[in-house]
């Protein structure tokens, strides 16, 4: 992670897309940045500030109006050192309720930038984190999810580290160019400065939009509480019922080793813990 | 046989009798029809009418007053007798012509099915059999090594059970880590071969949230993801709608269900009254070998302590019972195992409060949980209530967490403990030393 000051000279920055949306604050509702699309850009901004000479291009599709501008100036206040901020953002404008991917798919293939970072999934709309893999498939390029963060980028490849459920991580090589998404793993952003956001531009860049009508089918309604699983008993007899309500939960009858050595028990213990593959 | 009652009227004295030598003989002689051996305690009557002895029934129990068990569950051999029929009670199927195909690739953690794999096949199972006449089959295509559940299950067994009909296992060093490439190359090898009618997979961040995206996008499907709820709507093009959750959490959105589908957890209710075949098949075409451009250079290693409790892999949890916590702390930093603990250790303040697992502390989900000196309170057992595999290390022998432990070892803690760190240490040498 820390390259010398001639490799970095050698090093020519690389061309990253961040794709942003604009979040959803879960209790108020509000428009705001997205978490996971915050921290791409974060991402993106220390990657920066490794390989300087690296371009990022944040680039969103959607509709401009009141609400969805403030969200998206709070990206472009994400500075870059002191004071200073990202002085512009590509905004393919589309009208509300249309299919992202095309013209995202269009502008990434004409710019064809070498890295491009997204959140898994969106605050609002369909949100199903389809959008990545969508964008691997159409570009065919490879798409690493989940990424906790980027190590090195050296001659067209980057290494990076992937985050495993329970706290893992594992290490990837990845050919660019290339998408990569993030979710919860990634560092946390940092704040937004007012500045430099208001003072950042939109710059508008024609697109085809094509209205989403299967979305616009479907019934959308506030998600309601899902109904907790209850405890089927499938008992026969008044006991077994009566057992189920207030025994302890008991484990299936394991393996009780008594009168052995410690170095018995130890051996007894280490095979189940290579048998279960938690000893690395 | 005639239906006219023979009557013996000796032995229908000596059984009233219950002073004479032959009593228990005849009692059990005139039981022959009822079950167990020994005194009978029921018998049909001269007339057709059912006697019983009420001497005979129940058993003498622990402090030695006699019990009845009313449940007709009695002591001993009848009891094994019972529970292996209820086991084999469930009802066995196999699907020979199968109307269409349900293709599920369950994430396999450690080997296993989860919970959340059951839940799916479930929901599988649910699609499957929606109609009686032409039932469907569940394919479920496997990747890794499969450990069988409990002790020593067989491999169709514990998937049979599950509700799978048939089984593509691919056991092969290629699927291994990160290989969603791989993966989906079999994956489409499988929709080109038997084009399944629905493919359903965990939307779980173990793989199956990442692999099942993939294949909708390969398969030009718009995936329904996070889906909760299916239902059948007979308007709908494959005869089911769903309930999905959308917007981070924030909005339901019912759709008609499509081909490719991702299923949250508690899906559907987990099978557990048939049993499947659970047949292994392999593919009649082989598989393309696709060039990747994402290579694996494999798991990092990572600081156990910096990981949270509540979704540790490993843990190493002490209590009252440790009484050298230097070694303990040095046991958990050579097996790699976060570091966990009873209320009483916490109390005394041998370890830190956010190291406490139990009710009170941190409900922990580790594979593999080792309790050294922890007796086992039931806040305690509630906490770990979702490990797979328990140690436990105790001097006695009657505790609870004997009870829960998969593996429990009797003995001194501290010696069983740096008996173990011995090994690994000398195993880990052993392999540097031939590296």
């Amino acid at each position: 992670m820390r390259p010398e000051q001639q490799q970095k000279q050698q090093k020519p920055g690389i061309d990253v897309a961040v794709l942003v949306s604009i979040g959803r604050h879960p209790t108020t509702g509000r428009a705001r940045r997205a978490e996971q699309d915050a921290r791409g850009l974060e991402l993106a901004l220390a990657m920066e500030a490794e390989l300087p000479g690296s371009r990022i291009d944040v680039l969103h599709a959607g509709s401009q109006d009141v609400d969805s501008e403030a969200a998206l100036r709070s990206y472009l206040g994400m500075a870059t050192g002191v004071g200073m901020g990202l002085e512009s953002m590509t905004l393919l404008e589309q009208p509300e309720g249309s299919d992202a991917i095309l013209p995202l798919v269009e502008h990434l293939a004409a710019t064809s930038p070498q890295l491009v970072i997204t959140g898994a999934r969106a605050e609002r709309g369909e949100g199903s984190g389809l959008l990545p893999y969508a964008l691997a498939e159409h570009l065919g390029w490879p798409l690493v999810n989940s990424l906790a963060s980027i190590e090195t980028v050296e001659n067209g490849v980057i290494t990076l580290l992937q985050a495993l459920p329970r706290g893992q991580r594992r290490r990837l090589k990845v050919r660019l160019p290339a998408i990569i998404s993030v979710d919860e793993a990634a560092p946390a952003a940092r704040q937004s400065a007012f500045g430099p956001a208001r003072r950042a531009t939109f710059l508008v860049a024609p697109t085809t939009s094509e209205a989403d009508s299967e979305l616009a089918q479907w019934h959308l309604s506030p998600a309601r509480k899902r109904p907790k699983r209850l405890k089927i008993i499938k008992a026969a007899s008044a006991r077994d019922r009566f057992k189920a309500a207030a025994s302890k939960a008991e484990g299936k009858g394991g393996q009780v080793l008594t009168d052995v050595t410690p170095e018995q028990g130890a051996e007894a213990i280490y095979k189940l813990l290579k048998e279960e593959g938690v000893l690395r | 046989m005639s239906e006219i009652i023979r009557r013996d009227p000796r032995r229908e004295w000596i059984a009233r009798n219950r002073l004479h030598p032959d009593h228990a003989s005849v009692l059990a002689a005139l039981g022959v029809n009822s079950e167990g051996g020994g005194a009978a305690s029921e018998w049909l009557g001269p007339n057709g009418v059912v006697r019983k002895n009420p001497r005979a029934i129940g058993f003498i129990g622990p402090n030695g007053v006699k019990r009845i068990d009313r449940s007709g569950l009695q002591q001993g051999r009848q009891a094994a007798a019972t529970t292996t029929a209820a086991r084999d009670s469930r009802r066995r199927v196999t699907i020979d012509q199968p109307a269409f195909l349900v293709a599920v690739v369950p994430d396999l953690t450690g080997g296993r099915l989860s919970s959340h794999d059951k839940d799916l096949l479930g929901l599988a199972r649910r699609v499957a059999d929606a109609d009686a006449e032409q039932p469907g089959a569940v394919v479920a295509i496997l990747f890794g090594e499969h450990k069988g559940e409990g002790d020593g299950e067989h491999k169709e067994e514990a998937l049979g059970d599950a509700g799978i009909d048939r089984v593509v296992h691919l056991d092969d060093e290629l699927y291994a880590g990160f290989a969603p490439e791989a993966r989906l190359a079999v994956l489409s090898a499988v929709e080109r071969e038997m084009t399944p009618r629905f493919w359903l997979l965990p939307d779980s961040p173990l793989g199956g949230a990442d692999l099942g995206r993939r294949l909708a996008l390969r398969l030009g499907e718009r995936a329904a993801t996070g889906v909760w709820q299916v239902e059948v709507d007979n308007e709908a093009s494959l005869g089911w709608r769903c309930t999905t959750r959308g917007a981070a959490g924030s909005l339901d959105i019912q759709r008609p269900l499509p081909r490719v589908a991702l299923a949250l957890a508690e899906c559907a209710e987990p099978m557990d009254e048939t049993r499947h075949a659970a047949k292994c098949q392999t593919l009649a075409a082989p598989i393309p070998i696709t060039l990747s451009r994402i290579e694996d250079l494999g798991q990092v290693a990572v600081d156990p302590a910096g990981v949270a409790l509540a979704e540790a892999e490993f843990i190493l949890s002490g209590g009252n019972g440790v009484k050298q916590w230097d070694a303990f702390h040095h046991a958990a930093k050579v097996l790699g195992a976060t570091e966990g603990a009873s209320r009483v250790a916490v109390d005394d303040g041998f370890m830190a409060r956010d190291r406490q697992v139990g009710a009170t502390g941190t409900w922990v989900t580790a594979r593999v949980y080792m309790a050294v000196g922890i007796s086992g309170a039931i806040q305690h057992l509630q906490g770990i209530q979702r490990c797979d595999k328990v140690v436990a290390i105790n001097l006695d022998p009657g505790c609870d967490m004997i009870k829960r432990a998969d593996l429990a070892v009797i003995g001194d803690s501290t010696q069983i403990l740096a008996a173990l760190v011995a090994m690994v240490e000398q195993q880990r040498g052993g392999q540097r030393d031939a590296a």
